[in-house]
């Protein structure tokens, strides 16, 4: 069995061991894989479209220790994607309803709520603490800043977006021989460019399907299973039902992971500056 | 040559809504050089000041970022797949 990145914790309890039983007949996780994924902790920034499959879906694995970083309050119009907050966290901090809703599907692991904006200054020190990061955020800015700290920390980060009808995701290991996110996106588009979903819309399932996705890629880091999307970019289009991955090598022009990188530290704006 | 153009939905308002359009090339410039005069409000969401592809919009030749080919000269060929993939950051 392949190596996880954290250490396993010495043992389930019988609860444990029933709750989290479809899990441990599989061989691929069996009780070690468990173990680890109890012993496991994963950053997510965002606690809005994406953030909540992927929240949901980690708390139910029983990951243990899970960081939620976002500073805004749940409100009514979130509530047609964003499923792990409901009409009674309405104007609740969205890290304190989604830590309700995550300890109520599981008691077991423990929610750490950042209720604060991701910036440059903060990034690497919240990353620290955590064994992968993911990226829910809704702005080019944060996702430079997010793929920066995750380089320099050496943490596994696993990249999803989505807009209108479609969707992306990546797993990023730059500081390994595959490419970060400034080897697919050398550089963000000028304000006013792109439509952000406020402006252009989103399908609200389509969330769920990306942030699942994102979930997956999670698990198999965290349990070094299968292959990580870290080479490829998954694209998918909900109105054709089209699942498509191109080739992303790493770029050996790249600012941040290439041989002749020029940024060397984590520096930028995560305002929303998408306007159009 | 005939190759077939995959457009992302955020550029679809601007290209009469479709999702796939069938485009006359032997190149990729020569693809987007037709596409942009069909589709004139394409040039500013593709291109910048001096003409050049915009840095968060990537072009597939099939799976192959062009970028790690032959740029916007990568060569076509018959039945090749064109895609256009721009980045999006939506999260929230």
């Amino acid at each position: 069995m392949s190596q996880g990145i954290a250490k396993p914790v010495k043992e389930m309890s019988e609860d444990q061991i029933t709750r989290y039983g479809r899990h441990i007949i599989l061989k691929e996780v069996g009780g070690v894989g468990q173990r680890t994924l109890l012993g496991s902790s994963v950053l997510i920034i965002g606690a809005g479209g994406l953030g909540s499959p992927v929240a949901l879906y980690l708390a139910a694995a029983g990951v243990g220790r899970i960081g939620l970083v976002d500073l805004d309050t749940v409100d009514m119009s979130n509530l047609q994607r964003q499923i792990i907050h409901s009409t009674e966290t309405v104007g609740v901090p969205k890290v304190l309803s989604a830590k309700k809703t995550m300890n109520n599907l599981n008691p077991d692991i423990e929610v750490i709520c950042h209720q604060e904006r991701l910036t440059a200054e903060n990034a690497l020190d919240l990353f620290s603490g955590y064994d992968v990061i993911v990226d829910g955020s809704d702005n080019f800015g944060t996702r430079y800043v997010v793929n920066d700290a995750a380089y320099f920390l050496k943490k596994p980060l696993v990249s999803g977006s989505i807009l209108r009808f479609e969707g992306q995701v990546i797993a990023i290991r730059g500081y390994m021989d595959t490419p970060c996110y400034r080897c697919l996106y050398p550089e963000a588009p000028p304000p006013g460019l792109v439509p952000s979903c406020s402006e252009a819309g989103v399908l609200g399932v389509l969330a769920g399907t990306i942030g699942t996705l994102q979930a997956a890629e999670v698990v198999k880091l965290l349990l070094g299973i299968g292959e990580p999307l870290s080479d490829r970019l998954l694209l998918y289009d909900a109105l054709s039902m089209d699942f498509r991955r191109v080739r992303v090598p790493k770029d050996p022009g790249c600012k941040l992971c290439g041989p002749k990188a020029t940024i060397h530290s984590v520096t930028g704006s995560t305002d929303v500056i998408c306007a159009i | 040559m005939s190759v077939l153009v995959r457009i992302p939905t955020p550029l679809r308002p601007l290209a009469g809504g479709q999702s796939e359009l069938s485009e006359e090339g032997q190149s990729v410039k020569e693809i987007l050089d037709n596409l942009i005069s069909r589709f004139p409000a394409m040039r500013e969401r593709m291109m910048d000041e001096s003409g050049e592809l915009r840095r968060f919009i990537n072009i597939y030749v099939n799976e192959e970022d062009i970028r790690f080919r032959e740029g916007v000269s990568t060569p076509l060929s018959s039945g090749d797949e064109v895609s256009i993939i721009p980045a999006i950051a939506g999260g929230a």
